[in-house]
């Protein structure tokens, strides 16, 4: 069991170093640090001396050390176009995402676990098949067209909720956040049901099609043959067997949220992580563009793992050893 | 031995005969839906393509446009030329039925080359990753793993900036056409890569690969003119549903700024324009647009999802 | 004569298609009396493994009963509510299928499945389900059962399973245990003493058993009784011995030839030309007539009746005594 567990780290490791890779080569040789700090008028000489106190000319390896050192430390580097530190910008818009995220998740994660288990069920009821339909339609529409029709309807004609911003929020050190005031709540719901509406679909999507492949197993056919009753089918056997494969689907989809939420926060004007990340992208803001990767690449490493260690809780083939019997 | 009466004469089939066996047409024509689908983006393919003979104006020509016709409702006629807009005008006077043709093009062409694209790439990487085996293929398919895990706007967006860091400003809009489509091919690789990677795993043991091998002709031609039959029902599954995805991320890349520029807009960068006037009141600028690309959208998950059903041998 | 435990009369199975109604079973007809072995065999596709399933009602939709009767003890079954079948199911008929690997659930263990079935069909407490769970496990031969019972199924050796497979199946003590192919996916070593166990159980309880195999061998020794299919019609059924050593119908004279014996002194295994017809394609007449050797005229035109002859029925114009004129 412990192999299992060491290994899932040592990959979750080797993820991030190679992130960091690519972050770093995007430093290195798509910005150019020198020409950001100094301005237009700097000499060659100039140049050249700034170049080695940056540690520039040193081999490759120790430049991506040094990088890693100051990564881990929480060091990004400073931006080109705001000349703050990347550090400083991430924490401010961090809470602003991860509430943004995590609410979305949560009511995706909800509904549709319910709407997945609800349509393979029932899967020739009316409700079921107008469902089906609905989450076509959800899965065809761009994230960006549901949140422009959400703020046209809802704050344009009906003027019921705001349009845009988080309303006021309130700080707890470095942490602000909208939940405890009404504008900040009220602010919360449009984005979340934009953000949340994909992910719902695509995870009641994928638990209806993993329900209705468990239900033709043949342990399904075998339980039925015991005759045990249809509650006991689908809502124990079937139900913890589709389990698995939606754990991890689900954990990999929620773990992405967070770069799922880039659409539906520019649409909102939402000031999180995201908005922040196409904005350097216009620009060509490289240490921000590098900073993000890490930050989502990180996040999808530890959501991993989480999902893995539940693996361990949910299939006891994993944890439970295999013996050889007398046969 | 004797002749069996019952054995039916073995003759040619026609095209009626081999359609009428051929499950996937006997599907496609029990399905309305699907019918509708497929009309639907067959007609918008050619009214895009062939916006040139289809278009009543030269959207993007300045030289056509007359600020007198600006803001137009829809199905009235133009103040200053008196130019019938079925579905009103911008600012600029110029017609939005036509703008929607010339931007659906763009959108079309965006999709398909990308998709093109990941295609090509997916499948060789797939082939090369069955064929080798060992540790380029283990590199290859845990590259894929973490990519389809992140959104493939996440990745676009990342390698449209990259390319923007490297290409010099002056080139930005000319060059826009080929970043968008490069980084929204790169972004979709991976799941043709895994396909065809599965596929290949089992042609691989096969003898006849072997026995190329020991006469010392590569393995790899001759495996992928086996495999690339077979595989082309699952591949042609993913890259439906994935021109649908292609389509629908370029517009969202234009409408954040970062895809098609002005001066070639795609149905994004016209949703964009429009998402501006939606306040104060000319909502046709938006509404057309986004129901194009809903309907594209919706059209071809439809295709996708029965040709999904269709090839599936486990619901026949 | 005294009540036969399974009757079926006349069953017809048919699969609605996009090219139209395909009829895997037409016009099955058998009893099965009460502590029988009757075994059914026949090439792949025959329709001896959708006949069990019909018979208990495990018939999925594009497939349906589409006539015919299947009665248990006298009273008809395969028009009953599904509740009511849902009792029978384990209760009063049991199953066995091919795979002992698939048919356990992986995730629960071994007691929770055991005590689950006892739980449904008798109105014991958790603590005496669980020795019953105990006593049947002791039954098939689990060595230590107490402890092996709250083991995973892939603790267990293939034999082992399929042991587990049948104490679940005997556990509600049903009339009538319908085997199907339940020794193919088991090593030879350990088939024998699954069909010795089955037998041994069955005959001590009285209860009778529907074998479902394409191995002659295993009926041979077996069964008391043997019906062997063919394109979803009964070609011969007799009694064990009768039709073994002295099959009548072709196709059964072909299948029982095809045994390797040590005794025989043939270089060559007897082979029948050609192949099962499919489902689509089957002759008009009797289905066995392209790829019969006694074939004549008249095989080409009607459906053979099924004819007594001996101790046997046969479904072959060969047997046919009286005149053609007669009606």
């Amino acid at each position: 069991m412990f192999g299992y567990l060491i290994r899932s780290v040592l990959q979750a490791i080797m993820v991030m170093v190679a992130v960091a890779f690519i972050a770093f080569s995007m430093f290195r040789f798509v910005g150019d640090p020198v020409a950001s700090i100094v301005g237009q008028d700097a000499t060659i000489k100039d140049r050249q001396e700034l170049a080695e106190s940056l540690g520039l000319n040193d081999p490759m390896l120790v430049q991506f050390g040094r990088f890693l050192g100051n990564a881990v430390q929480g060091d990004f580097g400073i931006s080109y176009r705001q000349g703050r530190p990347v550090a400083t910008l991430l924490r401010e818009r961090l809470p602003a995402t991860i509430e943004l995220a995590v609410i979305s998740a949560a009511l995706a994660l909800a509904l549709g676990l319910g709407l997945g288990i609800y349509t393979a069920l029932k899967r020739d009821g009316w409700a079921a098949n107008l469902v089906m339909s609905l989450s076509l339609i959800g899965v065809s529409l761009p994230t960006f067209l549901i949140g422009i029709g959400l703020i046209y309807v809802f704050g344009v004609v009906l003027r019921w909720l705001p349009t845009f911003g988080r309303g006021e929020t309130v700080a707890f050190g470095w942490w602000t956040t909208g939940l405890l005031t009404e504008s900040g709540r009220k602010s919360l719901i449009l984005p979340v049901v934009t953000l949340g509406f994909y992910q719902l679909t695509l995870i009641m999507r994928l638990v209806r099609s993993e329900m209705l492949e468990v239900m033709r197993a043949d342990y399904i056919r075998f339980a039925r043959a015991r005759g045990l009753t249809d509650s006991a089918i689908n809502f124990k056997h079937a139900l913890k067997n589709t389990m698995i494969p939606v754990v991890t689907i689900t954990g990999m989809q929620l773990g992405s949220i967070v770069a799922f939420a880039i659409t539906t926060e520019t649409v909102f004007n939402w000031p999180g992580l995201g908005a922040l990340f196409v904005k350097s992208v216009e620009v060509v803001d490289i240490p921000v563009m590098g900073a993000y990767l890490m930050f989502v690449g990180l996040i999808f490493v530890v959501v991993n793992l989480v999902v893995d260690m539940l693996y361990f809780l949910i299939d006891p083939r994993l944890s439970v050893g295999r013996t050889v019997a007398a046969k | 031995m004797n002749v069996m009466p019952n054995e039916p004469k073995v003759e040619a089939q026609t095209l009626r005969q081999w359609l009428n066996d051929s499950d996937l047409w006997l599907s496609f024509k029990d399905s309305p839906i699907t019918i509708m689908a497929a009309l639907t983006t067959l007609l918008i393919f050619v009214l895009a393509f062939f916006a040139p003979i289809f278009a009543p104006q030269d959207a993007f020509n300045p030289a056509v446009l007359n600020l007198m016709d600006g803001f137009t409702h829809p199905l009235e006629r133009g103040a200053g030329s008196n130019m019938l807009f079925l579905l009103g005008s911008d600012a600029q006077g110029r017609d939005m039925l036509s703008a929607l043709f010339y931007g659906t093009r763009v959108s079309l062409i965006v999709g398909l080359c990308s998709v093109g694209f990941s295609m090509a790439l997916g499948i060789s990487l797939g082939l090369i990753a069955g064929y080798v085996g060992g540790r380029t293929e283990q590199i290859i398919m845990r590259v894929a793993d973490i990519q389809l895990s992140f959104p493939g706007l996440l990745i676009a967006l990342l390698i449209f900036g990259v390319a923007r860091g490297l290409i010099p400003p002056n080139k930005h809009e000319t060059t826009a056409l080929f970043v968008i489509i490069f980084a929204i091919g790169l972004a979709h690789w991976a799941q043709y890569a895994r396909t065809v990677r599965a596929s290949a795993m089992v042609e691989r043991t096969k003898d006849y690969v072997q026995a190329a091998q020991l006469i010392g002709i590569k393995g790899l031609p001759i495996m992928a003119k086996h495999i690339l039959p077979n595989v082309m029902g699952p591949v042609l599954v993913i890259a439906t549903i994935n021109l649908a995805l292609a389509v629908i991320e370029e517009a969202t890349l234009s409408f954040f700024g970062v895809g098609m520029p002005v001066t070639q807009p795609s149905l994004g960068t016209l949703i964009r324009f429009g998402q501006q006037y939606l306040m104060s009141g000319e909502w046709w600028i938006l509404l057309f647009p986004a129901l194009t690309i809903v309907i594209l959208g919706l059209a071809i998950n439809l295709l996708g999802d029965w040709l999904r059903d269709a090839l599936n041998p486990k619901l026949r | 004569m005294t009540q036969p435990v399974l009757s079926v009369r006349n069953l017809k199975v048919e699969f609605v298609t996009r090219r139209g109604i395909l009829r895997a079973i037409d016009d099955v007809s058998f009893d099965i009396a009460p502590g029988e072995v009757l075994g059914v065999v026949g090439e792949s596709g025959a329709g001896k493994s959708l006949t069990g399933t019909a018979i208990i009602g495990l018939i999925d939709p594009p497939g349906r009963i589409a006539g015919g009767e299947v009665l248990l003890q006298g009273s008809r079954i395969d028009n009953l509510e599904k509740e009511a079948m849902r009792k029978i199911r384990g209760k009063r008929i049991g199953m066995i299928f091919q795979d002992p690997l698939t048919s356990l659930n992986p995730l629960f263990k071994i007691s929770e499945q055991l005590v689950e079935t006892i739980q449904t069909h008798t109105d014991m407490n958790a603590a005496q389900a669980r020795q019953r769970a105990i006593d049947l496990l002791t039954e098939v031969g689990i060595p230590a059962p107490e402890k092996r019972i709250d083991g995973y199924p892939h603790e267990f050796s293939g034999g082992m399973r399929q042991r587990v497979v049948i104490a679940l199946a005997l556990a509600a003590e049903p009339e009538l245990i319908i085997a199907d192919e339940p020794t193919t996916a088991l090593d030879v070593s350990v088939q024998a003493q699954i069909i010795t166990l089955l037998k041994k159980l069955c005959r001590e309880r009285g209860t009778a058993v529907m074998l479902v195999t394409h191995d002659m061998g295993v009926i041979a020794e077996t069964a008391d009784r043997v019906a062997v299919m063919y394109a979803g019609r009964i070609a011969e059924i007799g009694p064990v011995r009768e039709v073994v050593q002295k099959a009548r119908h072709p196709y059964a004279k072909g299948l029982m030839g095809a045994i390797p014996t040590l005794e025989s002194s043939a270089e060559r295994l007897m082979q029948i030309p050609g192949a099962m017809p499919r489902l689509t394609a089957i002759p008009k007449g009797c289905a066995f007539n392209p790829r019969c050797t006694e074939v004549f005229a008249r095989c080409h035109v009607e459906r053979p009746d099924v004819i007594p002859v001996g101790l046997s029925q046969v479904a072959c114009w060969l047997y046919d005594t009286r005149k053609e004129a007669a009606a």
